[in-house]
């Protein structure tokens, strides 16, 4: 299933302020989506998943900085790209093209005084100037009836439609120009769950279709496990556990995947009891020493509050690294 | 087209209210303008000259406050205002038609200006936090802090009397005879330069700061960014994304300032001896004529609810939100 590396994060590292004042919100990230894959990122409010987005696409805004690392983007058959340097025109013809985002607030995505039309189509406008606006107009049509919105709804308003329409004119604006990746932040969280199912399933329906790859934020881990092929957790802006969806479900070995496992209700498969994880994350200010779970962990012993776990194999010949010194 | 007309019927019920409050308030007050009129010839009138003068303005004593009223209402519809006493027997119609296009041009112009300029510096201040706009800020701040009057008369202390560079009274040259040709006209702007960047001075912070920070609020909107994240150009961003959303308020301000040009100009007219609509106000004040003054309040009404309705109409026009379909 999975291909090649199509974006390759190394050592990344985000802080909020600048200073004394300043704050890690990611350390060390090192991360990479497969050509075709579905990466799920998952974590606590506050874990910096959202900024890892942020960040990757460059949108960060002040206090924002990152501080070190490297992301690079692999063309299919040409040198990689790094993002990090691009200059501001390369960097507004990269976004979009080959890089897409579908944010969180599906409420608040859409300007209200735009026509969805003129959203739909403003974004082929930029990047395609040779377009003209009958096509464009096709084309906007056309992204509509993908996401499964009659081609009427474009003269409207973002305020005429329902949250999951609008959600669903993001999914639609986010594929306009056929990206290689989509990066959705927590597209689901502010919908229904039957909306939920629905835009899942269109999502699914629609990578097959047009096999792009996705990077799915959340903090929704059942959701993950269905949905996406691998899943990387986060935890205090580090990512703590990395694996195939069905090997953290079957066997998390991070004690706070493990929590987070069950923490959700399964959707399908047998009933699991709900634990929760005590405690609450960390505030970014005050990181505890050591592995920053070590206050909340049940199985925390002598060196978690002393060193660092760094992310490695638990046991070798396995695609899956976990940052834990249960596993070192 | 509902909404408009649902608008327009509010703004006319407001309007007749507005002129009935007209009508009535000097009929309120103690002293008639005749009695104003005959103190101003010291007496020197005889009875029947009184009684075809109290005919003139309506006031006849056998006549009820209902009559008058359908008078008044059947001489405003002819666009009869009645006499004014300081230009006695000129009629109140034409007297205020002779002043208000100074008014009109002088501060309708400015406030144009300052509404663009305020607005447009706005935008690029609240975009760009952090440039050499901020410094400008509070510089326009304390200009627009200053007490008016003050301001045109140091304008007027240093640029007309210490440097000569600008007369210090009038519209125009009293040795001209007013008529659209160039000699006038360019004697008008001359004379328009100081009370013009006076206004300006004064007004543009207001939009400068009320535009920036709408600016920066919507700045942090979740469509700005996806707006960027689109790769679309900057200039796309700043006004069709951020500063589309964010002149909003602004431009119901700027609406509702159309309508105070008439009335808000007094003070520039009376620093300047402007010949405008304020200065005619304050000598129908001073003079106790109150055919004039009705006059001029009912010009200041009107304008008043006219930029209203013009603020609601532009609103609707900008903000799909408001308006109400179906």
């Amino acid at each position: 299933m999975t291909g090649e590396p199509i974006l390759t994060i190394s050592g990344l590292n985000v802080d909020y302020g600048t200073g004394t004042s300043g704050v890690h919100a990611l350390r060390d990230i090192d991360l990479t989506l497969h050509r075709g894959e579905v990466l799920g990122l998952a974590g606590e409010s506050g874990s910096g998943k959202s900024t890892l987005a942020y960040a990757v696409t460059r949108l960060l805004s002040p206090p924002g900085v990152i501080t070190g690392g490297d992301v690079r983007y692999h063309r299919p058959g040409a040198e990689p790209v790094d993002i990090l340097s691009l200059t501001p025109d390369e960097l507004r013809a990269f976004r979009w093209q080959e890089l897409s985002i579908v944010f969180q607030g599906a409420m608040n995505s859409l300007n209200p005084v735009h026509t969805v039309h003129s959203q739909l189509t403003d974004v082929l406008r930029a990047h395609r100037p040779g377009m003209r606006k009958a096509e464009r107009t096709a084309r906007a049509e056309e992204l509509l009836n993908l996401v499964g919105i009659s081609a009427d709804r474009l003269a409207a308003y973002p305020h005429q439609l329902s949250g999951g329409m609008r959600q669903r004119v993001m999914i639609a604006m986010a594929l306009a120009l056929e990206p290689e990746i989509v990066i959705m932040d927590e597209p689901t969280t502010a919908l229904d769950v039957v909306m939920q199912r629905q835009i899942l399933r269109k999502l699914v329906e629609l990578r097959e279709r047009l096999s792009f790859s996705v990077v799915f934020i959340t903090h929704d881990i059942s959701l993950l496990i269905e949905f996406s092929d691998r899943i990387a957790i986060m935890y205090g802006g580090r990512i703590v556990e990395q694996a195939g969806a069905a090997e953290i479900y079957a066997d998390p070995r991070h004690p706070y995947s493990d929590g987070l496992l069950h923490s959700f209700p399964a959707l399908h498969g047998p009933r699991r009891e709900l634990t929760g994880i005590p405690g609450s994350p960390p505030h970014l200010s005050a990181m505890p020493a050591g592995c920053a779970f070590h206050p909340r962990c049940g199985k925390a012993f002598e060196p978690c509050s002393q060193r660092v776990p760094v992310l490695a194999a638990p046991d070798a010949g396995q695609g899956r690294e976990v940052a834990c010194w249960l596993h070192h | 087209m509902k909404y408009v007309l649902q608008r327009l019927a509010f703004y006319a019920v407001t309007a007749w209210a507005a002129i009935t409050i007209n009508f009535l308030i000097p009929r309120l007050m103690p002293g008639d303008p005749v009695e104003a009129l005959m103190s101003r010839y010291q007496g020197q009138l005889d009875t029947t000259a009184i009684a075809s003068l109290k005919a003139l303005f309506g006031l006849d004593e056998n006549k009820s406050l209902w009559a008058q009223y359908t008078d008044y209402w059947a001489h405003l519809l002819d666009g009869d205002l009645g006499l004014s006493f300081t230009f006695f027997p000129t009629p109140v119609g034409e007297v205020i038609s002779q002043a208000l296009p100074w008014t009109l041009a002088l501060v309708g112009i400015t406030t144009l200006i300052s509404f663009l300029l305020g607005t447009g510096i706005g935008v690029y201040s609240g975009w760009r936090r952090g440039s050499w706009l901020d410094g400008l800020l509070p510089v326009t701040t304390f200009i627009s802090s200053v007490p008016y009057f003050w301001l045109g008369l140091i304008a007027i202390a240093v640029f007309a009397v210490k440097w000569p560079l600008f007369p210090f009274e009038g519209g125009y040259d009293n040795s001209l005879v007013p008529a659209f040709d160039w000699p006038f006209i360019s004697s008008a702007l001359y004379h328009g330069v100081l009370p013009g960047v006076t206004i300006v001075l004064s007004a543009v912070a207001g939009w400068i700061l009320g535009m920036r920070n709408m600016m920066v609020t919507v700045s942090s909107e979740d469509y700005v960014m996806v707006a960027q994240a689109k790769g679309l150009s900057e200039r796309r961003v700043m006004f069709a994304y951020a500063a589309r959303n964010a002149v909003l308020p602004n431009i119901s301000a700027f609406a509702l300032s159309l309508g105070f040009i008439v009335s808000g100009t007094l003070l520039v007219e009376m620093v300047f001896n402007y010949p405008g609509i304020g200065f005619q106000l304050l000598q129908a004040v001073g003079a106790k004529d109150y055919p004039l003054m009705q006059g001029v309040f009912l010009i200041i009404t009107l304008s008043v609810l006219a930029a209203n309705l013009l603020a609601d109409m532009a609103y609707a026009l900008l903000d799909p939100r408001t308006r109400k379909e179906a």
